[in-house]
This record gives structure tokens, sequence and C-alpha cells, in this order.
């Protein structure tokens, strides 16, 4: 067997996009079953199967989804209630979403039927990222089929009238961040909001809203189906489920996989990517979640499961376990100064620690890479990411500090030699060149 | 943050077509009564899928139908990168993913290609046809490095690969999107090493599943005193 969930276990059956993508074969594959004896189920019901599955939101944070539901009011207002479905994929290194909206799109819409319903709310808006022209298409028509078919929309089936709209976003990576993402779907520039208000009491159009990842909500439905002890018997207590990883860089097979959580590091890229260019000595560094986390090196690697706890030990994270591979041909510190260049244009203006600092950071890490920068300079970075991380309304001036942090804490040394090297037998003064101005 | 400002020379005029407009219609549908500003993204996203870029007299078109100050739809079109503010290239806009698990893959390849074959970066290319820019993470990162040509993916390139492809363009073909080297989906190159199980397909996994796991017993009825 290939890693360590089995195939009978696998929610996403059509990850590859290899089987019909539309209605038919989605029932065939099993979603839209027993829908209806859910929606018979209280909301209360719903949420707590939900929590005792240990499903964590897929989309980062790995906040409880459960959890997450109850924050929502008890009893409907003349404001009306929301789910919003955040499918705006962007953070580098990410590409499951894409699969789920554009193989998998049923299991989404029957998720956000039954997480609607769970929530009290009639409509929901899919945020989709702009560039997913495809994916967009498709999922389009997989919501009409629904229409059609009478699962969803007014007087449906499940006796639960619900609306349900694609909407999309214009390429900037800031409105991932909930409250940004709400912003751009009033039709505004995505820049976040201050929290409180939560978005449970005043989100999109001023009314209640629930904004969850695709993937936390496509796989509701089966969790509901196959009972919340099955979902929870795989991964460590507090980590469990399944989960869509994403294997990219220096690995010999790339590729999108649902493993079992805490499955080895080491296996699922031995497994299921054919291991690393070169083999397992070769390997330099492992982001493991996206490009937002530190990095952990080759040793730490070995032993690292892929799950919330063990990863946040290393002092790097799950986030979307999204894994970018580094081996020792890498240039490691041309590879952070491009994550850098990334979030300085994303950064969305709003807080000067992160407008300001994202760009500071990023040319000081192009002085990095070719070495010309200065000695103190690594402390002053560093100095300088801390005070962007923490200090800004939403996480993307922690994540623009973070991959910074993680290359000088395991890679410092390369970078003091390159410093020296660049220097070496070039006559100069110490403090003559300019260090980073603006 | 980028900056992005209007270039001086505009058009005289903008109008939707009507097919546009009947576009326009149902995105503005999709939201609340009084809510049509939500459509703002989806209209200007129109606008440059009808003209191939937003220019000034769209914003103010997309600002009157929507009842928006002029300002606030300036601003959301300067904000979101995706609305490219000159005119793009007749044939093919082409967007190489430059952020590191394409930079790991190779994108400096096909951005040298671009070089080569178009020109300078955010340039028009001498003949009008091609316009390319480096772009930030697009999300098909296990199959990288990628461009997106006129909105459609074409993975797992190479130099040489994305060369052909834009040969083809300039031809006047149109190459298929997807993988350059065949794969299937994001599956491993070889194909796919999971998923093989041949029942989940036969709809035996569909009526697998009888009743709900974990319901409540139904309350019993208090008998009738």
């Amino acid at each position: 067997m290939v890693g360590i969930l089995e195939d009978k276990d696998r929610i996403f059956t059509n990850v590859y996009g290899l089987h019909d993508f539309g209605l038919d074969g989605a029932k065939k594959r099993g979603a839209w079953r027993l829908t209806r004896e859910i929606l018979q189920q209280t909301p209360e019901w719903i949420c707590d199967q939900i929590k005792a599955s240990g499903l964590r939101g897929r989309g980062g944070a790995g906040f409880s989804t459960g959890l997450k539901w109850t924050f929502m009011p008890k009893q409907e207002s003349e404001r009306p209630h929301y789910l919003v479905v955040n499918a705006d994929e962007s953070e580098p290194g990410t590409c499951k979403d894409r699969e789920i909206l554009r193989n998998d799109p049923h299991l989404l819409i029957e998720g956000c039927l039954i997480a609607s319903y769970a929530i009290r709310a009639h409509t929901c808006y899919i945020y989709m990222r702009g560039e997913y022209v495809f994916e967009r298409e498709r999922l389009e028509a997989a919501i009409k089929q629904a229409y059609e078919a009478k699962l969803v929309g007014k007087g449906n089936i499940h006796g639960w009238d619900f609306d349900i709209h694609v909407t999309h976003g214009g390429g900037a990576y800031i409105c991932g961040d909930e409250t940004a993402l709400m912003e751009s779907l009033e039709g505004k520039k995505g820049q976040p909001r201050l929290k409180p208000p939560f978005p449970a009491g005043a989100g999109i159009y001023g009314c209640p809203t629930t904004i969850n990842n695709v993937e936390s909500i496509s796989v509701v439905g089966t969790i509901l189906r196959r009972g919340a002890e099955w979902f929870a018997g795989f991964g460590r207590p507090n980590n469990t489920g399944t989960k869509l990883m994403a294997i990219s860089g220096h690995v010999n097979k790339p590729c999108v996989v649902e493993e079992a959580m805490s499955i080895p590091l080491r296996q699922l890229l031995e497994d299921h990517c054919g291991g690393i260019r070169g083999g397992w000595g070769n390997l330099k560094a492992i982001i493991p979640g996206g490009s937002s986390v530190r990095m952990i090196p080759a040793h730490e690697a070995e032993t690292a499961l892929m799950d919330f706890d063990s990863l946040s030990a290393l002092k790097s994270g799950l986030g979307t376990a999204a894994v970018i591979v580094m081996d020792q041909s890498t240039d490691i510190v041309k590879a952070i100064a491009r994550l850098s260049y990334f979030y300085k244009h994303e950064s969305c203006g709003q807080c000067t620690p992160c407008r300001e600092g994202t760009g500071w950071m990023w040319r000081v890490m192009e002085r990095m890479v070719t070495g010309e920068a200065e000695m103190r300079e690594i402390d002053m970075l560093l100095d300088v990411a801390s005070q962007v991380e923490g200090h800004t309304i939403c996480g993307l001036g922690d994540a623009a500090a973070w991959p910074i942090q993680g290359l000088f804490r395991h890679f410092r040394s390369e970078v003091e030699d390159r410093i020296t090297q660049y220097r070496a037998g070039k006559p100069h003064v110490q403090g003559a060149t300019p260090v980073a101005a603006e | 943050m980028s900056v992005r400002r209007l270039p001086p020379t505009q058009p005289a005029s903008f109008a939707f077509t009507p097919e546009s407009l009947e576009k326009a219609k149902w995105w503005i549908g999709k939201f609340p009564p009084g809510r049509q500003q939500s459509a703002v993204i989806p209209l200007l996203w129109l606008v440059q899928k009808q003209e191939g870029w937003v220019c000034e007299p769209a914003i103010r078109a997309v600002a009157e139908m929507l009842g928006m100050a002029q300002i606030r739809v300036l601003e959301v079109v300067t904000f979101y990168t995706m609305f490219m503010l000159e005119p793009v290239g007749s044939v093919a806009l082409v967007q190489v993913c430059g952020t590191t698990p394409c930079m790991l893959r190779g994108a400096n390849d096909l951005m040298a290609v671009c070089k080569k074959k178009i020109g300078g970066k955010d340039h028009l290319s001498a003949d009008g046809k091609f316009y390319w820019q480096e772009v930030e993470c697009m999300g098909a990162c296990s199959n990288a490095p990628m461009a997106a040509i006129n909105d459609y993916y074409y993975e797992d390139l190479t130099g040489e690969a994305l060369e052909k492809i834009l040969d083809d363009f300039a031809a006047g073909k149109g190459p298929a999107p997807g993988s350059a080297i065949g794969r299937q989906g994001s599956a491993p190159e070889g194909g796919p090493l999971t998923l093989k199980d041949p029942a989940l397909y036969d709809g035996s996994r569909s009526k697998a599943i009888k009743k709900l796991p974990n319901v409540a017993p139904k309350p019993k009825k208090e008998p009738a005193a």
C-alpha cells in the first residue's frame, strides 16, 4: 500500500479528474447520499458531530470548524445569516482546493447546504480567486446541475431553502484573510477589518457570517454520513482526519494527495512523490505548510509528522499542508527572498509596519542573496521582522516575517558565509556601504 | 503593494456589448437588493474580457451601472492586480508564475523564453500580439512551473515547451491547456498511485451507507393518560 490511508477511506475520490465531475458521477461516488436525513437532524446535532470529529479548519489557522459554527446567533433575526466559502487559494505552495473545485465540486455544494443549515443561513457565497477561470466554469456548471435537480434552491427536496452563488476576486492574496475577503465581497478593495466585531456577529453586509475554507466544508457531508468517530480515527488526538496535501518543489513526482493526518513527512514524500530529487540525503529544507510558515531543515524533517502539533513543536506549522521541498542545489536565501518579494507585492498597504516593512525586508533580503549586505544587518533584519510580526491587523505581517525568521534560525551561517565571501579580497571600511535605506 | 496608475492615453468611450450587459445583469442579480456594489469585480472582469483591458471610460460606466462613486471603482481597479490598465497582446497575455515553488522548478527559464520571444516584461511585443508579465503564485504549485495564457493554465512547462506553445499561438493555433508532459491533473507523473480501488466508482459506495450513524433515538411518546 502507498501511504497510510486506504482508498476506501478517501473523501475526495476524484482528485485527479479521471471521473465525471458532474452530478451523476458524484452521486455514484457517494455524494448527496442521506443529505435529507442529515437536514432532518437539528443544527446542534450537526455542530456536535463535527466537533466530535475533531475537524480543524483546513485553510491554515486550524480552528475547530464545529466550534466556529456555534458562534453564530441561535435565532434568525431580520439580519439574514450568510455562509461564505473561502476559495481564494493563493498561499504559495497550496493547490488543493483547486482539485476540489474542478473535480469534486458536488462535495463542496453539498457541504455548503449542510453547513448553511447548521448556522441557519439561507444564502452562501463561494468566493473564488479570480485566476481560477476554468475551476469557476466547472463549479458554476455543477451548481447549475444541483439547481436543476432541485438539490438546492428555493423549495428544494431537502426542505431548507438555500441559494448558492459563486463570485470571484481580482488576484489579491490578501483576500484570503476572512475580513479582507468580506470587504472584497462587498465590492471594495480587500483591506482587512479589525476584529471584533467578529464575522459571526457582523460579517458581510453587517450580518452574521461564517467563513470556512473549501476543504473544511467539502468534508462535512462525508463525516456525517460515515460518523464522527470514523474521521476521528485518523491521525493523532487533536489532529484528526484526512487532509489533502500538496507537494511541490524538488521531489521526483510532485502531486496532490489525500492522506491521513499525522503521516510522517518523510513517508509522505517517499511513498507518494518518489522521494527527494537525488535521494533523502540531498534534502536541504522543507517548508511544510505553505510559504507563511517557517522552514524546517532536513534533520528535523526526518521525524516530523504532518500535523498541527508536531510541526508547531518545530516552530513551523501545518498551515495548508502545502509542502515545498528544497534540495541541496537550492539557493535557499534566494528562495526566501522571492517569498519576501511576494509579501511585498501582496501587502494591502493598510498597516504601516507591513506596507513599509515588507518592502524593506525584501530589499535587505536581496542584498543578502548577493552577499553585499553587512553582517550587522542580519540582526537588524530580524529585529525589523519581529516588529512587523504581530503589529498588523491581519496575519500578512506575521506571514512575511516567519519565512525570514525560519531562514536565519537554521541557515544563518550560510548567509554569513556569503557576506564574508563577497567581502573577501575587497578592500572595505565597515559601515562605508550604505545600509538598507528608507 | 504595487503602484498602479492609469496611463494618460485613454479611449474616448466605452459601451458594454449586449452579451456583456446580459452577463452583468446576471452578476448583479446574485447579490441582495441594494448590494449591487458586490458585483464590481466581476463586472470589471467582464470589461476586461470584452476589451482586453480596463480603460477609464469603462470605470465610469461600471460606476454608473452600480451606483458607485467613480473613485471607489478606480480604487478597486488599481488594487486588484488582475486588471490590466493598458492594452495587452491581441493574441496572448502570458502570465508566468515566478513565486518560489515555480522558481524552484525552473520559472526563470520560462521568463527567459518570454524575454527572448516577446521582449521586456510588462510591455507589448513589437508586433502588438503578445504581452507577458511575471505574476505571483497562481495556485498550481504541484504542476510547477506554469504559465497562465489567456486565463488558462499551461503546466509542467520547460523552456522548450513554452516556446512551442508561444509559436502555436503566433501561428493562430490554440494549443490545449494542461500539463505539457501529459500528467493527469495533479497526479504524480506516470499515473496515480492512489484511488485505484474500482469499488469507489461502481456505485456501491453510495449504497453502502443505509442510515446515519450517531443519530439520537427519537424520544418515546408519553403514553396517553
